[in-house]
């Protein structure tokens, strides 16, 4: 089974661009990242290794604390760690700044 | 070659592959990950989709004529086809037929990198490889189809057909060309044929200056995207001819490994 989680965060900062980073492939993932239109984060996960939504949660919390950014966040999981994740989020920021 | 200060097209990703091949700031992709043009069959089968569904298709320039370049991604499910990836490249191939028929000629690179058809989307995979066999066979009546096997998997399955319909075919020595991968050839045949973890074996048997030698490739390039570009160009420029082919015919679906050789014209 795939599960689905979805989160939200306040934002106060806008970002320039979308921006693709990342590849569905073993250990790692794909995140898609398209400015927001309302001071508001959303993200939504796929991933096809269950149980971790607590892991999840504390990873995308951390990053959302220190970049407060306005967007709308789709990442594709296939098995990436949590610093592997946090790297994506990283490079997705930087892309779309 | 200094494998540090190599430029490797084989460790990019397809997006960033046919960035390498594409004139500088020409770049503009069909169907990008944003459409999220999607295959909607993988999450029912708990497979997670990629937003590109493993193929990019992109348009631009190639030497300052307009080209396509079609590259699949062996990172996402061994580069497999399925419906809408199948259709993507089937499209795109369509596009440059339609170009040329209206004297707007396009540069069409398959830059392939794949396991053959998705096995999740059996049927629908098959569908797709024989459409995009039908199109590069249209296509190559009017402009050059170019195939380029420089990927980390190689091409296999449904797709290597496709590739031995284009009109010139460069390999790279790391890639590898088989209807069956090893993996297949071991299950069917048994291990005393052929020993799919033996790397070295396996290039031998399959590999891809082991290809070229026998004259299913018509250029045979190193990993290096300024020299794979300089190759892609040439094809364009000055196509080469297919040397014979020195394959000999496989007698027996059942060898041990040095009979297995032999029969693939190798001194075991």
């Amino acid at each position: 089974m795939i599960e689905t989680l979805t989160y939200r965060y306040d934002a106060n900062a806008p970002v320039a661009r979308r921006a693709h980073v990342g590849v569905v492939a073993s250990g790692n993932c794909e995140i898609l990242l398209e400015p927001a239109g309302d001071s508001q984060a959303s993200v939504v996960v796929r991933t096809s290794v269950t149980g971790y939504a607590d892991t999840w949660k504390a990873v995308l919390a951390r990053f959302f604390e220190r970049n407060p950014i306005a967007a709308n966040v789709e990442i594709n999981d296939f098995g990436a760690t949590p610093a592997v994740v946090a790297l994506r989020l990283e490079q997705a920021l930087e892309t779309a700044q | 070659m200094n494998v540090l200060l190599a430029d490797s097209f084989a460790e990019r990703g397809a997006r960033e592959r046919a960035q390498g091949l594409l004139d500088p700031q020409t770049y503009r992709e069909l169907l990008g990950p944003f459409e999220r043009v999607s295959s909607p069959y993988l999450a029912a089968q708990s497979v997670v989709p990629q937003s590109d569904d493993g193929v990019v298709v992109a348009r631009g320039t190639l030497g300052g004529v307009r080209a396509c370049v079609i590259a699949t991604d062996g990172r996402f499910l061994g580069g497999s086809i399925g419906e809408i990836g199948g259709a993507k490249i089937a499209g795109a191939l369509e596009l440059s037929r339609r170009d040329a028929e209206r004297g707007a000629p396009t540069r069409t690179v398959l830059a392939l990198d794949t396991g053959g058809i998705r096995l999740q989307e059996a049927n629908l995979g098959i569908l797709a490889v024989s459409e995009i066999s039908d199109a590069i066979v249209a296509l190559r009546e009017l402009v050059p189809v170019v195939a380029l096997i420089a990927g980390r998997v190689g091409v296999y399955g449904g797709l290597s057909l496709s590739t031995a319909l284009c009109s010139q075919i460069i390999v790279s020595e790391g890639a590898r060309i088989g209807l069956n991968g090893p993996d297949v050839v071991e299950t069917e045949s048994g291990i005393e044929e052929l020993d799919s973890s033996d790397r070295p074996l396996i290039w031998r048997v399959m590999g891809g200056r082991r290809r070229y030698d026998q004259g299913f490739a018509t250029d045979f390039v190193d990993d290096d995207v300024g020299a794979i570009r300089e190759a892609v160009l040439h094809a364009f420029e000055r196509p080469r001819e297919l040397g014979p082919l020195v394959a000999p015919p496989f007698p027996n679906p059942r060898l041990e490994r040095n009979e297995f050789l032999r029969a693939m014209g190798i001194e075991p």
